[in-house]
């Protein structure tokens, strides 16, 4: 779906992306992580043909980027960092121009088609983003999230085959960020690929099954979620006899923290049959799991907002 | 894409808003003519402003005279400056970029747009300038003529001047218009006349648009771009005024701005209108293809 080889972009004397290798495929759900200032942007507007490479290259839907745009484009979705629309507009009538804007939808017949598809493919994404009622205000009177939730609909109205969201959770409460969830889980089951850059950690593991994560312009881990997150083999105990199981187990705790020992050891259950047979408390086992978190914290640095 | 620029055009106030203040300034003037029965004497003053009390027909030139030097040339920097930098302000450049729109359709489509725009703001002056000149001013060279030793007796210091205009006007009683070389203009003529000014007004002002369009492809801000443009014309109305400039002013863009004033003589003086046509053309061709290079090949970060 999406493939970039030995990807370099430099602004003047700063490099904003260092020889990237992105591997999207079919069917995923895939999040890009990375600090402020890491080049998620840039690479995303590299992507869809706003920011021209200094060299590399780029295939997008199996056509070269950015020379096929006019064929590649049309099947995207796409929202780059914040939504933007006409603020004396209503939200129809935004998405009405936007998609008369472009060209027809690719292999959907004629321009008569999609004028004539238009209205009714502008209901269905305002449906699919819950604002159906939203009427005739103008978007200057949306609030942030509404805009938001406009700006998604706009990647909506061609009924992509590849959604291209740069930050699609900013400006969306609890309930909106799981309405977006919902909304892309279930596209992807449709088929649309999904690829979506973002800070938020916990955004990306609940959503995502593959993730790539860029430091400083290079992407330093790109790996399904399943295997980054695998137990690692060892079981995470809390008890209040820290010192007994210690004991009890000797060499096979890893880390002591107070009341919580890391002990290596193959299968929870087993080990609870032990502690419990010795006649040692345990408050809670469990296998331990890293968590996206840890691994993106463990391979970047700090952010180019950071100044030190 | 061309349809979708002009809807968002005539959808947006500020075009109307705009329209409006551009035709309000004639109409200002017109009511203290009306009132005071003082014009400028001829050769003075704003062009054609010394013929109207004569004969209203006349006012749409005059009027076009008076918003040619500052409020047409404001208004269409503005519209042009905004047209590609206000889309990357607002950030919805992107979005028509990856819709996708190409960028030399865009720019097309915005050079047409603000094309039309100009049409609209002249058609606009010129049609409530001749209703004005009509009602306020007095329909036909008769009633002006009537008019006149009324004044003439009642405003000393004006006397003069309508005095002396007095009998070009006699001479073009019938209904006819009296040209700037004072022989007369059939009805047929002045509509000819007049949408030769209006076809030379707007080409000049597409020369501004085509300098603010392509300030417009270089920065993100529509205000810089539009004063940019401004710029370039003060710039050029100082050395069209400078003797020791004599050199560029053949090919300063404001240079023959008023020739289109050469279509109301008798017989038309065409040496300033051509030369006028072909520096605006240049003008356009040139700096549409500096803004279609630019553009082109610019990393849009906005």
């Amino acid at each position: 779906m999406i493939i970039t080889r030995a990807l370099i972009k430099r602004y003047g004397a700063v490099t904003a992306v260092r020889s990237v290798d992105l591997d999207v495929r079919e069917g995923d759900r895939y999040g890009l992580l990375g600090p402020n200032g890491s080049g998620k942007t840039t690479l995303v507007r590299m992507l869809l043909g706003l920011v021209y490479a200094t060299s590399g290259e780029i295939e997008v839907l199996g056509r070269r980027m950015p020379r096929h745009a006019r064929e590649v484009l049309p099947q995207i979705g796409a929202l780059i960092e914040e939504p933007a629309a006409y603020p004396h507009l209503s939200g129809r009538a935004n998405l009405t121009l936007l998609d008369a804007a472009g060209p027809r939808v690719p292999g959907g017949g004629s321009m008569g088609k999609a004028r004539r598809t238009r209205r009714q493919r502008v209901d269905e994404a305002l449906e699919q983003v819950g604002l159906t009622g939203v009427g005739r205000r103008p978007v200057k009177a949306y609030s942030l999230g509404m805009r938001q939730r406009l700006g998604l609909a706009a990647a909506l109205i061609r009924r992509p085959r590849l959604l291209i969201l740069d930050e699609p959770g900013n400006g969306l409460d609890p309930r909106g960020i799981r309405d977006l969830r919902e909304l892309l889980v279930g596209l992807n089951d449709a088929g649309v690929t999904v690829f979506l850059s973002s800070h938020l950690l916990a955004e990306v593991e609940q959503l995502c099954t593959r993730v790539g994560v860029l430091d400083s312009g290079r992407l330093v881990l790109q790996d399904d979620l399943a295997a980054l997150c695998a137990p690692t083999g060892r079981i995470v105990v809390d008890t209040p006899d820290a010192d007994q199981v210690a004991a009890l187990l000797d060499g096979q705790v890893e880390h002591r923290d107070g009341q919580q020992l890391l002990v290596r050891y193959s299968d929870a259950a087993a080990l609870n049959t032990r502690l419990v047979g010795a006649g040692l408390r345990v408050s809670s086992i469990g296998p331990q799991q890293r968590t996206l978190e840890d691994i993106v914290l463990s391979v970047t640095g700090a952010g180019s907002d950071q100044i030190s | 894409m061309i349809t979708v620029e002009l809807v968002k055009l005539l959808r947006r106030p500020r075009t109307w808003i705009s329209v409006v203040l551009t035709c309000a300034l004639p109409f200002m003037v017109a009511v203290f003519i009306t009132i005071t029965h003082l014009v400028p004497p001829p050769g003075q003053g704003s062009a054609f402003l010394s013929a109207v009390l004569q004969d209203g027909a006349l006012y749409p030139a005059a009027a076009l005279a008076l918003v040619l030097p500052v409020f047409l040339p404001v208004a269409v920097a503005v519209v042009a400056g905004d047209s590609i930098a206000g889309e990357a302000t607002g950030g919805t450049l992107r979005y028509l970029l990856v819709r996708p729109v190409g960028r030399t359709r865009l720019l097309v489509a915005k050079l047409v747009s603000v094309t039309v725009y100009v049409l609209l703001v002249v058609l606009a002056v010129t049609f409530t300038a001749y209703a004005t000149g009509v009602f306020l001013l007095g329909p036909s060279v008769a009633a002006a003529v009537g008019q006149a030793p009324g004044v003439a007796g009642g405003a000393g210091g004006s006397a003069p001047g309508l005095a002396g205009q007095a009998p070009t006007a006699g001479q073009a009683a019938g209904g006819a218009v009296t040209s700037l070389s004072g022989a007369p203009l059939s009805l047929l003529q002045l509509t000819e006349r007049t949408a030769g000014a209006i076809a030379f007004i707007t080409v000049s002002m597409l020369g501004v648009a085509a300098i603010a369009l392509f300030l417009s492809t270089i920065t993100d801000s529509a205000l810089g771009s539009a004063l940019g443009a401004l710029a370039a014309l003060v710039a050029s109305e100082v050395l069209v005024t400078l003797n020791a400039a004599t050199v560029v002013q053949p090919y300063l863009p404001t240079r023959y701005w008023l020739a289109w004033i050469d279509f109301f003589r008798q017989p038309v003086f065409w040496r300033d209108i051509q030369r006028g046509f072909g520096i605006q053309a240049i003008y356009v061709v040139v700096f549409l293809a500096a803004a279609w290079a630019n553009f082109s090949t610019k990393d849009i970060t906005a």
